[in-house]
């Protein structure tokens, strides 16, 4: 109880010593609570919405026209109450001069069952079917300036657009920006006469069950059956399940962005209790004269810390509960579900015990050191190292390294990764702390003598006795270094995705040219004044046999390790006599031509061959479209799959599937968004079989995801900044007092305002430039790292963290550390002395 | 008479740099209970470390220190705290009240160490003693250097210990404040027959208790008694 007393009195005359201290961990422990609350919510509404989000319960999709025994299965199931037909066109507007890309779905019954079909107006998501009518993607029609009662052409037919559609299920919103969709009746479909050979279409029946149904029984019944007949039964559960998986790593990512900023906060707390302690070191030596135990000083001061971090972690979880609601307006229409914010308990108690865990795991080093103050020093100062602390700090140390380790596998579920992050993070510190060591030596031992006093005087200061150099360094180097790196992986992402910049790339894609066709299409390309870059045939297949082993054999062993995409796919197939600049011969030897086709010699991709387990020297048949072909893998090629061109799997040589039915994707590159559009409408009315990928249209939506996600990401690495600003003002302030003695005691020996201000920016333009400028260069090794091992791509650095970051944050630091000193300057010696001994 | 402070042959070395620094040699002496007594000698000489191993806040290398019939060696640094707590008082030089403690709460904190439920009611008398009576809720840094001493003598009394210890009492008061300081230390050893160890360099405080002790290069030079 004492011992509370002791800790309560204390701490409240300390209460503004210890007021920077509990905003580090306020900030740490909101960033790390708002992204957990946020993740769980997520979680919890795709669940929710699992239903909504495919309009039934469950469907059986397949991408070709579903066979008898298919459809055999679908009765005995009490037939579909709705079903769907799917694939992407162009779509024209008679009377408009626009041509888009779309995602057409055929619907026939009351789809969706759950969820909304929603329109405007409102209505039309009822009437469409019997009016024989279109619904337009809400965003294509403000685009293109359609309204209701225009009309829209696909393939053969042209139907009145009934209505704006602004959401349906099954259509997730970064497909809908390059392909929108457009739902017709089911019964047009035909009419349209694009289902042929080439196009890729789905085929989708929707269920819908009893309540208490077990969804997951079904799965595991008919799955296997359906997989048999190249069919696919997805429940609502299992879609969202992976969904959720699939933002899961996303939150992860951003998980360990918040883990960062808290990190930084704990070496806020590290050093701020340093500070705190050493000046308590005096108090703690007369009470053990007055007759108190080690065991009772340790604990006061332990039991304050434990308080300030109880207190840190509420308000930082009541903060992190409420900005929670700041993300889905920062990532708006990339969330799949519109979320309904909860408060969960598990999150408000991790919030709170994890405040007063780091609050006191990082304290303890400097704790500690009160256990070994010998009571002597309330009569003299005594230095000296004890081994025995030495040892204790050491165990502390361990423990930290244990805890950021199990709590990033925590994050994570991967102990590599968790490995490779706390490794990352103690090299990152090490090597900043290094700059700032080596820098402070090199100062040392190439002091400028030559340098005027103010100068020389602001390089002093960094190694005056409790300097915060290497603190300040560590809070601002960590912060820029996480926000240059953000800038410079965004750079590497869009260079990645750019196609402008590689001027040989194609930036229009042609898919589905049948036969025959393509000499016309080609002649319209070149009559624009166009080059036709690239004339692919396509021919598509599927694995019949890999080494002997049936398709059927080896789905049925569930020992096998191959993927099941290789089994279920329909390869799009292309064959030529040459490598393209995409690809790179791994092993086995490229051949380029055969005349008999007896054993195919065949290319795959290095992903392909870890997935089918097969190397140079296996056998694969391929039904391709009725007709057996034997084929034997004689080289494996490393593809850039991020090289905007179309690339391939597997590849035949040249002399074998001339004669197969086939398709062709021809590339050309238009220069300009207007000889873009008309080439595109000359093409879509001339051809309206073709669809046309505008790549130019692709990169700006991902520029546009990439952008949203920057936002958020900037947003998380905005806490770190304000917690190394938290670190930089609580070094600052701590180190104050001494910076006010000297300033006191040079100006009464004489000096002027002005130059004591100029100590003092010098000094923190020093901190501030070494900080920033270690976390730039930091962050430019890092993502050379990064674009080289993950990208593997070249690296050009954009000049923003270096034109804005690096000077910014140095004012900033400046403008922080004199604001603090304002009163050193203005204030008569005497009074700021006084003042400040209270 | 009994001996309350017993030291024998007592050898204290420190290490500076590679150095080993001999600050006190062959020290042996008594002091008798209520009896008041000064170690006087020049800076440097080794008064403070003496202090400071007399009243167990160290160890000595060699000798032994029996206070208050408890040989010091024998006991562990909490078991020497305890010591402290119940039989011991300290009076320093800069007074070292706890900085984030009010008057009142400085001179309580022995007694809440012993557990005493009365502790604030005790403090308060003692400040009322030592002409605090208004202060009680004032905190060191708004006290003036004599008031602070006062609180540390008040603080010193609170435990009503066996032996006080004043490490250079006056060392940063002026003369008159000192002089106050003083007496209060006096008319509280006779009051509650507390045994007084001063360590000084003025010898005309020196010259007020019954025995001197003078120190010079870690050695006794001379023991005088006064009557």
């Amino acid at each position: 109880m004492w011992l509370l007393k002791m800790a309560w009195r204390d701490g409240k005359a300390s209460g503004r010593k210890l007021i920077l201290f509990m905003a580090s961990i306020v900030l740490g422990i909101a960033a790390v609570v708002s992204i957990q609350s946020f993740g769980e919510n997520l979680k919890d509404n795709i669940a929710l919405q699992s239903k909504a989000m495919m309009g039934a319960d469950y469907k059986i999709d397949l991408d070709k026209a579903p066979t008898e025994e298919v459809l055999s299965i679908i009765d005995s199931l009490g037939g579909a109450r709705a079903r769907e037909i799917g694939f992407t066109s162009m779509a024209a507007f008679p009377g408009n001069d626009g041509t888009r890309l779309v995602q057409v779905r055929g619907i026939e019954g009351e789809f969706p069952f759950y969820g909304e079909l929603e329109t405007v107006p409102r209505e039309a998501a009822q009437t469409y079917q019997q009016e024989g009518k279109a619904l337009v993607d809400a965003t294509l029609m403000r685009q293109l300036g359609l309204n209701p009662g225009d009309s829209i052409k696909i393939g053969e037919v042209t139907l009145p657009i009934a209505g704006a559609l602004r959401s349906i299920p099954g259509s997730n919103s970064f497909f809908s920006s390059v392909a929108p969709p457009t739902v017709l009746p089911y019964s047009f479909i035909e009419e349209t006469g694009l289902i042929q050979t080439g196009s890729r279409i789905s085929y989708d029946y929707y269920f819908t069950t009893q309540p208490g149904t077990d969804l997951e029984q079904l799965d595991e019944v008919l799955d296997p059956r359906l997989d048999n007949l190249e069919a696919d039964l997805d429940t609502h559960t299992s879609t969202s399940e992976r969904l959720g998986r699939r933002y899961d790593n996303f939150g992860k990512f951003l998980n360990l962005v918040a883990f960062v900023a808290l990190l930084l906060g704990c070496v806020g707390i590290a050093s701020a209790i340093n500070i705190y302690i050493k000046g308590k070191l005096k108090a703690v030596a007369v009470l053990k004269c007055l007759g108190a135990t080690r065991k009772q000083t340790f604990m006061i001061y332990l039991l304050q810390i434990a308080g300030m971090g109880l207190l840190g972690g509420i308000i930082g979880t009541i903060a992190g509960l409420f900005l929670q609601q700041l993300f889905p307006l920062l990532l708006g229409d990339l969330l799949p579900v519109d979320i309904e914010m909860t408060f969960k308990i598990q999150i408000i108690l991790l919030g709170i015990l994890l405040g007063v865990f780091m609050a006191v795991l990082f304290a303890l080093v400097p704790l500690i050191g009160t256990l070994y103050v010998s009571p002597l020093q309330a009569l003299r100062v005594q230095t000296g190292i004890n081994k025995k602390k030495g040892k204790a700090e050491l165990a502390v140390l361990g423990g930290i390294f244990l805890f950021i380790l199990l709590f990033s596998y925590w994050l994570l579920q991967d102990w590599r990764y968790s490995l490779a992050f706390v490794l990352g993070i103690v090299v990152t510190f090490a090597i900043l702390a290094g700059i700032a060591r080596l820098f402070m030596k090199v100062i040392r031992e190439n002091f400028p003598t030559g340098w005027g006093f103010p100068a020389r005087q602001s390089l002093q200061n960094l190694f005056r006795p409790q300097n915060q150099t290497l603190t300040l360094v560590l809070a601002i180097g960590v912060g820029t270094f996480l926000i240059s790196t953000l800038y410079f992986t965004k750079d590497v992402l869009l260079a990645e995705a750019s196609i402008d910049a590689q001027t040989d790339s194609p930036n229009m894609i042609l898919l589905d040219v049948q036969a025959g066709q393509e000499k016309e299409v080609e002649q319209v390309i070149k009559n624009s004044g166009n080059p036709v870059l690239d004339d692919i045939p396509i021919v598509t297949m599927r694995v019949q046999n890999i080494n002997g082993r049936t398709v059927n054999q080896m789905r049925e062993d569930s020992t096998s390790g191959i993927n099941r995409w290789v089994l279920n796919h329909e390869f799009r197939v292309t064959y030529r006599d040459s490598l393209t600049n995409s690809e790179v011969l791994s092993s086995g030897d490229w051949i380029s031509q055969v005349d008999n086709t007896n054993l195919i010699p065949i290319s795959v991709s290095d992903n392909f061959a870890e997935d089918a387990l097969v190397s140079v020297g296996d056998r694969i048949s391929f039904n391709v479209q009725g007709v057996v072909m034997n084929t034997e893998v004689r080289s494996i090629r490393t593809v850039d799959w991020s090289q905007m061109q179309p690339n391939f799997s597997i590849v035949f040589p040249k002399g074998v599937l001339e004669n197969a039915p086939q398709f062709r994707v021809i590339t050309t590159k238009v220069p300009g968004e207007a000889a873009s559009a008309a080439l595109q409408q000359e093409l879509v009315r001339l051809f309206p079989n073709v669809s046309i990928l505008d790549l130019r249209q692709i990169i700006t939506v991902i520029e546009d995801l990439l952008n949203k996600i920057a936002w958020l990401i900037n947003f998380m690495a905005f806490f770190s900044i304000l917690t190394g600003i938290i670190v930089l003002l609580g070094a600052v302030r701590t180190s104050k007092f001494q910076r006010i003695k000297e300033s006191v005691l040079l100006r009464t020996i004489g000096a002027r305002s002005n130059q004591i201000l100029k100590i003092l920016a010098l000094e923190y333009f020093y901190l501030g430039a070494l900080g920033t400028l270690s976390g730039i260069l930091l962050s430019l090794l890092s993502s050379q790292l990064l674009a080289w091992l993950l990208f593997d791509t070249a690296f050009v650095p954009s000049i923003f963290p270096f034109l804005v970051i690096f000077p910014a944050i140095t004012i900033l630091v400046m403008f922080i550390g004199l604001t603090n000193s304002i009163s050193v300057i203005k204030s008569p010696p005497l009074e700021v002395l006084r003042k400040e001994s209270y | 008479m009994t001996k309350i402070l017993n030291v024998r042959n007592l050898e204290k070395s420190y290490t500076s740099g590679s150095k080993q620094l001999t600050v006190l040699h062959d020290i042996s002496f008594n002091v008798e209970e209520k009896e008041t007594f000064a170690i006087v000698g020049p800076s440097g000489s080794g008064k403070t470390t003496l202090l400071g191993l007399c009243a167990g806040l160290d160890r000595p290398d060699t000798g032994s220190i029996e206070l208050c019939g408890t040989e010091l060696s024998s006991l562990s640094e909490d078991e020497r705290a305890v010591l402290r707590n119940q039989k011991v008082g300290f009076v320093f030089q800069d007074f070292q009240l706890l900085p984030t403690l009010t008057a009142l709460e400085n001179v309580a904190v022995p007694l809440e160490l012993q557990g005493a439920k009365n502790a604030s009611d005790v403090a308060k008398g003692l400040l009322e003693k030592v002409g605090l009576g208004g202060r009680f809720e004032h905190y060191p840094s708004q006290l003036s250097g004599g008031e602070q001493q006062r609180v540390a003598v008040a603080r010193a009394f609170s435990n009503r210990p066996s032996i006080l210890f004043a490490d250079e009492p006056t060392g940063n008061l002026d003369a008159e404040t000192g002089e106050k300081v003083i007496e209060l230390l006096f008319d509280l050893n006779r009051e509650a027959g507390t045994t007084l160890v001063i360590v000084t360099h003025d010898l005309d405080l020196a010259k007020m208790t019954q025995q001197i002790l003078r120190l010079k290069g870690g050695k006794i030079i001379e023991t005088h008694e006064q009557h």
